[in-house]
């Protein structure tokens, strides 16, 4: 029939193709402002649906049934998933969604292999088998390294770096069992079991490399193992000759390597030295003399007529805003200020929270009109001239050790310099140390006093307390 | 297709991604990332071209698994960023 022949052409798949690449493409483009960027989601959407048409309209492509499971199986699982997380578990999902991706790349690329042995009867040619293996290496490290992150968010696995003595020269093994498997294959090996040796290492060098990687560095991370599933996702593409693939991998491939570029330097740290472990292998010492030192806590009456007669505010908040879902009440805190003609402003580190722009998700979902939340840099020059700095569940972003304390770990990282304000108000729930396990000057300093307590209930405690004066 | 044809497709679509990208402001970096790793999902092509041929129930049961592994990350991935996208406004 000829409408058959023509849909099921080729050429006119690699056409819808085209289109699928040019709605991805778009739909980023959409995503840089916050007016379009909801458009910008869906149209790269459409842009799927058409690669997964026209994908099914080759002739070769059957077994129906499977397929449909598969897809039920994956729609069951995923779109409650994605309905009912909380804003706040945000980070821990893009984990997991990421990490079945690189599950589903280094599953194809084995049954890839098996079928080339099956039907070939050997190694399939190098410009396919190369592909295929360095999908199976990159998609296997993704895999895991995804599950151990999204173990750590929801604090299933300790958060806290893990390291074993002689973490790299493990690390370095593992890769080389990996890579020299794959070079052992390239060279002519025929072996399931070598091929499986390398999914493995991969693995394991998935585990161990995320596992001494601390909360703070979570963000990174997280970006990073994105750019390498699609990374791998363009390998996977390459092996199946299909462009849809190598596009829409590519494109997550760099973007997600410029996104983690962009993010370590917000921390002032090379990619390099934080997957070394560089949070993770520096321990803290404690204070010189290794006394207390005096903290001056405040209660919440005292906290509210400091802020209700403040003509500017501006709110720091970090992970413990999160944990606390804390942000519904700081938007209304923050409207009753305003309402007063109080200028209420957030001031967002980069790496506030567990992942880039955490905050701002939070603060968004919470109805804070996105204009408020000034970037670092902005904001930074405004605390000379701020009130009082309401700094609610973050740490080690606010820390002025990083800008002078040259022994400190996180020496060198930008940061909001709350301590510059005329007060500094720090809500936290106790004298812990942060994500990173680093104590923090600024709540020695005399302008600085403590709220105790849970975010939620603090900021609530407060907000009553200013609507009475 | 020839290898060649594919690593400049390659080549320009990583750079099409640099640009793209960089001029991404802070405040969308999460939905960003959410989209970004919807789209990788896209593996799930992979799936549905080696299943027709596949011999023997474990090359098929290892690409059910794939295909619902790419469903779940494509499904959620575009879900997730439209609820965060939802709430980005402006007040009037």
């Amino acid at each position: 029939m000829y409408t058959a022949s023509f849909f099921t052409d080729p050429d006119f798949i690699r056409v819808l193709y085209i289109f699928a690449f040019g709605c991805f493409i778009f739909g980023l483009h959409l995503l840089n402002h916050p007016r379009s960027a909801r458009r910008g989601n869906i149209v790269a959407a459409v842009g799927m649906a058409i690669a997964v048409i026209a994908t099914l309209l080759y002739d070769f492509v059957g077994d129906y049934l499977l397929i449909l499971l598969g897809i039920a199986i994956g729609t069951v699982v995923g779109v409650p998933a994605a309905r009912r997380v909380r804003m706040t578990a945000m980070p821990q999902m893009v984990a997991l969604f990421n990490g079945v991706g690189g599950g589903a790349v280094a599953l194809i690329s084995f049954v890839e292999y098996r079928e080339a042995l099956h039907h070939a009867g050997g190694n399939p040619a190098l410009d396919q088998l190369i592909p295929i293996l360095l999908a199976a290496i990159i998609g296997s490290i993704s895999f895991w390294g995804s599950n151990i992150a999204f173990g750590k968010l929801q604090e299933i696995l300790p958060g806290r770096p893990i390291s074993l003595p002689g973490q790299q020269l493990i690390n370095g093994a593992l890769l080389l069992t990996a890579v020299g498997s794959a070079i052992a294959i390239a060279a002519g090996t025929e072996s399931q079991g070598l091929f499986l040796l390398i999914l493995v290492s991969a693995a394991v060098l998935g585990n161990m490399f995320v596992m001494p990687i601390g909360g703070a560095d979570m963000p990174v991370v997280i970006s990073l193992l994105n750019a390498f599933t699609g990374l791998s996702a363009a390998a996977a593409g390459v092996a199946l000759d299909n462009v849809a693939l190598i596009v829409g991998g590519m494109l997550v491939g760099a973007s997600g390597s410029i996104l983690t570029k962009q993010m370590a330097e917000a921390m002032n740290r090379s990619i390099a030295n934080i997957f070394a472990g560089g949070f993770g292998g520096v321990s803290v010492a404690p204070s010189a003399d290794g006394e207390q030192k005096p903290v001056r806590s405040t209660d919440a009456a005292d906290v509210a007529i400091q802020l209700a007669y403040a003509s500017k505010v501006v709110v720091a908040p970090g992970y413990g805003m999160a944990v606390a879902q804390a942000q519904h009440t700081v938007r209304e805190l923050a409207d009753e200020l305003e309402k007063r003609g109080i200028r209420v402003d957030f001031a967002i580190h980069p790496v506030a929270g567990r992942m880039p722009g955490h905050m701002n998700v939070l603060l968004a979902e919470a109805d804070v009109p996105y204009d408020h939340l000034k970037e670092m840099d902005e904001i930074n020059p405004e605390f000379a001239q701020t009130d009082v700095a309401l700094v609610i569940g973050a740490n080690d972003v606010t820390n002025p050790a990083a800008r002078e304390n040259e022994g400190s770990p996180i020496y060198g990282m930008p940061i909001l310099d709350v301590d510059k304000a005329a007060q500094v108000i720090v809500l936290k729930r106790s004298m812990n140390t942060g994500f990173a396990g680093i104590d923090n000057p600024l709540f020695y300093n005399e302008n600085t006093s403590l709220l105790f307590g849970d975010a939620k209930e603090s900021v609530a405690a407060v907000l009553a307390q200013v609507k009475e004066l | 297709m020839d290898l060649l044809t594919e690593l400049t497709i390659l080549v320009l679509a990583a750079f099409v991604g640099f640009e793209v990208i960089s001029k991404v402001p802070n405040t969308l970096h999460t939905p960003l990332m959410s989209a970004t790793n919807a789209i990788h999902g896209i593996v799930l092509l992979g799936g549905l071209l080696l299943i027709g041929e596949a011999s023997g129930f474990l090359d098929e049961l290892l690409l059910v698994i794939a295909i619902a592994f790419g469903t779940i990350n494509i499904v959620g991935g575009f879900l997730v960023t439209d609820r965060m996208l939802e709430m980005f406004k402006r007040r009037d």
